[in-house]
């Protein structure tokens, strides 16, 4: 758990951060959201004290930082940058094996817990022995976070993890990221400025705007109940994908027809519009069958897909 | 050309002891004081890379020192280090210093910020951070730094033969001073050699990558100690007492090589320029140097000359000499001129160069005090029956000869004088001799055979340790060649000598040339 209270830092005479206050809680994956120079990365720096805040306090677990020898602190904490700042160097093996050889982990023990995520993270064994710029910007993307989680710390910090990567990279690597065990059980925080990543990987997102949060809750939250103009404004030009994304089968279900009963594998309502109509387009079929929380199940089309979601956006305008 | 490069190599091959040592020599000096560099530039440039404003200041005056003429640098170093390895290291030092510490500064400054904050948030202390990951990658840019210091030291350390540190520097000035093209070659060709093949290996370890570098990286430390303590080897072997000579006499008939073959004279020698050589033996940190019998230094530093009884250095009895045309127009000349034979002993002259090199008397208060003391001297009768004209060349003695001849002409004959002193050397004031520039001028027969007749050399070996008949030839050899005609000698003789302190020789009870080689092979 991440508790930050009133935090502020000033650089020169510009305030980067001010007053920010939040909470994370345990396995919760939070993500800093906003333009460049909104102050988040500074927020998210002044987690593991890269920089030290003015004014303010972060407790860790419950503890004060500011009491914990800095050097110690971090190893403690996983952290992912946006330039990867894999050591140029040392071998992949070597780079993972920083955060372990720091905390005096004897060479059987390193070995063994590398073989295991390196697996997990779909690297190679052979490319343990060959140094990053040997290896494509995925593959270092990989390592960087392999190196991040080799020591199973209970707090990742990541700073705009996928930036350095192109498009579709990206979406894959983000993809695996959500997929993978070891992070389900971390408590993270996350910086980004695109707004399909934070709203694709975040529990909550805390939208900041010149060193001050504007808003924090859920996805949903941000899209339905915008606290101001600003929080409208900045999800305005994506807002259909977005909201495709947020609304999950399970919360159009009173809006869709009761369909004859069907054979078949049915799927979980838990599965998002976006991807319902995905599988729509891509397979042959006409009709998803789907099976709700009360066991019914209904067989759903495209139009009456599209015809649910938009009597849901209705009624969530009138509430 | 065929035959030139056959006889540089058949020096070479000579001298190859020589050559070898001075190469150990060399190399060692290049390291040891490359080490030192290293040892201080390094933590210098990582000061400054982690104190910016101090950037400026540190590498301004490292780079000042660099603009000091090397040997203006050496020279400085003389009264604060004394002479031999330890001011010639220091000097290498500093020149080596600026590349070092500016290399390791731009490379720490370089390395990539992400880099670098990656290490500290993975929560690596400062001090790991500057090991394992600051100073692997800049060391590039630092290995670039301590590769141009090196090929600057290889050529530096040249010049440390003249503060008696050795190296290859000793063939290359003393080649310069016995105008020797194949000693200047033999010291040259090997430092040029050993600059290229350093610079060589220093950029293959510098484009090693990651993995060869970091192997490579524990070799050169124990490289370059092992290189820096060739200095050590070739003074190992030495002696009970220690000598120094200047390039020029170390490259003699007539000086070491003399010593060695004839006398079988084994002492540790150093080579030194003939500007420190007298400080040096004053001070005790040489027992033996070579020097010229009648320097006044002899008496200021007081200096014994250890008596050449095996004669190998040939004798150079001072004596005016005349044209033939001159003692004809001046029927007077030849006999006021011998006023003087035979008046001048060593010990004398030596008294009068002390009393104008070192208590800074003029020349012609010196003359006038020695005439008047031998009562030779007779106030000017003010003639005017015809000028004669002195010359002298450019060194103390002759100044004072020049002064002596003026006034015993002015006192004892109706010519004039004019005096043309400071000639610049035997070959300019015997072509103004030859010109009827000058009527006469002192020279010695050692020169009068070896630098003006050069007779073969068989026949100079023959009579140059017998003063009388290298005087008989010359002689001779000047009316039939030259038309000129040597008069009586003065009397001293200001040949090549070897000296030690007064108090030294008596204790040691050494006295001659042959004493001092059996004290060393006693010892």
């Amino acid at each position: 758990m991440i508790q930050l209270k009133e935090i502020s830092k000033k650089f020169g005479d510009t305030l980067a951060v001010n007053k920010a206050s939040f909470k994370v809680e345990e396995k919760e994956t939070l993500v800093l959201l906003g333009t460049s120079g909104c102050g988040k990365t500074t927020t998210l720096k002044m987690i593991n004290r890269l920089i030290e805040p003015d004014a303010g306090q972060v407790f860790i677990n419950g503890e004060n930082i500011t009491n914990q020898d800095p050097d110690v602190l971090r190893t403690g904490i996983g952290y992912v940058m946006q330039n990867i700042g894999l050591f140029p160097h040392y071998t992949v093996a070597e780079n993972i094996a920083v955060v372990p050889k720091l905390l005096k982990w004897d060479k059987e023990k390193i070995k063994v817990r590398t073989r295991e995520l390196i697996k997990k993270l779909h690297l190679s064994e052979n490319s343990l022995s060959m140094f990053p710029h040997e290896l494509s910007g995925g593959q270092q993307q990989r390592v960087g976070l392999a190196r991040a989680l080799v020591t199973d710390p209970s707090v990742l910090l990541m700073d705009e993890p996928f930036g350095a990567l192109d498009n579709v990279t990206r979406t894959s690597i983000q993809k695996e990221f959500k997929g993978l065990e070891e992070l389900k059980r971390k408590t993270i925080v996350m910086v980004t400025h695109d707004v399909q990543e934070a709203f694709e990987l975040a529990d909550r997102i805390c939208l900041m705007d010149k060193g001050k949060i504007i808003q924090i809750g859920t996805p949903k939250e941000l899209l339905y109940q915008p606290v101001n103009d600003f929080a409208r404004k900045f999800l305005a030009g994506q807002r259909l994908a977005l909201e495709f994304k947020v609304v999950k089968i399970q919360d159009i279900w009173p809006y869709l027809p009761k369909g004859a009963l069907q054979d078949g594998k049915s799927l979980s309502a838990d599965l998002n519009v976006w991807d319902a109509m995905e599988l729509l387009r891509s397979s042959d079929r006409s009709e998803l069958l789907v099976s709700g929380t009360d066991k019914e199940s209904k067989a759903i089309n495209f139009e009456q897909l599209i015809k649910g979601f938009n009597q849901f956006q209705n009624a969530q305008v009138h509430e | 050309m065929n035959e030139h490069q056959q006889t540089l190599w058949q020096f070479m091959h000579e001298q190859s002891d020589k050559l070898f040592a001075q190469t150990l020599q060399h190399v060692g000096l290049t390291f040891i004081s490359l080490l030192f560099a290293i040892a201080i530039g390094l933590p210098l440039g990582i000061l400054i890379a982690r104190k910016r404003k101090l950037s400026g200041t540190v590498l301004g005056i490292a780079g000042v020192l660099q603009t000091v003429p090397s040997i203006a640098l050496l020279g400085f170093m003389i009264p604060i280090l004394g002479i031999g390895a330890k001011p010639a290291i220091v000097a290498l030092l500093i020149y080596a210093l600026l590349p070092i510490i500016r290399n390791t500064y731009t490379g720490i400054i370089g390395i990539n910020q992400h880099v670098k904050e990656a290490a500290r948030a993975m929560g690596m202390s400062k001090s790991q951070i500057l090991l394992k990951v600051e100073l692997p990658l800049a060391m590039p840019v630092i290995l670039a730094g301590i590769r141009t210091a090196t090929v600057i030291n290889v050529g530096v350390a040249t010049l440390a033969s003249f503060i008696a540190a050795g190296g290859l520097g000793e063939f290359i000035f003393g080649g310069i001073s016995l105008n020797n093209t194949n000693m200047i070659l033999a010291g040259a060709i090997p430092a040029a050699l050993l600059a290229i093949i350093l610079d060589a290996l220093l950029s293959l370890v510098q484009k090693m990558d990651f993995k060869k570098l970091r192997k490579a990286l524990y070799v050169l430390p124990v490289a370059i100690l092992i290189l820096g303590g060739f200095y050590a080897l070739p003074s190992a072997y030495g002696s009970s007492l220690t000598a120094g000579f200047t390039p020029e006499f170390m490259g003699r008939q007539d000086g070491d090589l003399g010593l060695k073959s004839i006398y079988g004279l084994k002492i540790h020698t150093i080579v030194i320029s003939d500007a420190v050589m007298y400080k040096a033996a004053f001070s005790k940190e040489l027992d033996v140097i070579s020097g010229y019998s009648t320097d006044g230094r002899l008496k200021a530093f007081d200096l014994k000359i250890l008596r050449d009884d095996k004669s190998i250095f040939p004798p150079y009895y001072a004596a005016p000499i005349v044209r033939d045309e001159a003692l004809k127009q001046f029927p007077q000349l030849a006999e006021t001129l011998n006023l003087l034979a035979g008046k001048i002993t060593d010990s004398v002259m030596t008294d009068l160069n002390y009393r104008t090199d070192y208590l800074h008397q003029t020349p012609e208060r010196v003359a006038k005090d020695f005439l008047i003391s031998t009562g030779l001297y007779k106030a000017p009768k003010n003639g005017h029956n015809g000028v004669v004209r002195i010359g002298s060349k450019i060194f103390g003695e002759q100044y004072i000869l020049a002064e002596m001849y003026s006034m015993l002409i002015k006192g004892n004959t109706d010519y004039e004088v004019s005096t043309k002193t400071g000639l610049g050397g035997t070959k300019i004031c015997f072509d103004a001799l030859m010109n009827d520039q000058i009527d006469f001028y002192p020279e010695y027969t050692g020169t009068g055979l070896l630098v003006l007749l050069q007779p073969d050399p068989k026949i100079a070996k023959e009579m140059a340790h017998d003063k009388d008949k290298t005087y008989d030839y010359v002689c001779t050899e000047f009316e039939k060649k030259f038309k000129i005609k040597w008069l009586k000698p003065i009397g001293f003789n200001n040949s090549y000598a070897l000296m030690m302190l007064q108090k030294q020789s008596k204790d040691l009870n050494v006295n001659t040339i042959t004493d001092l080689k059996n004290y060393l092979d006693k010892n």
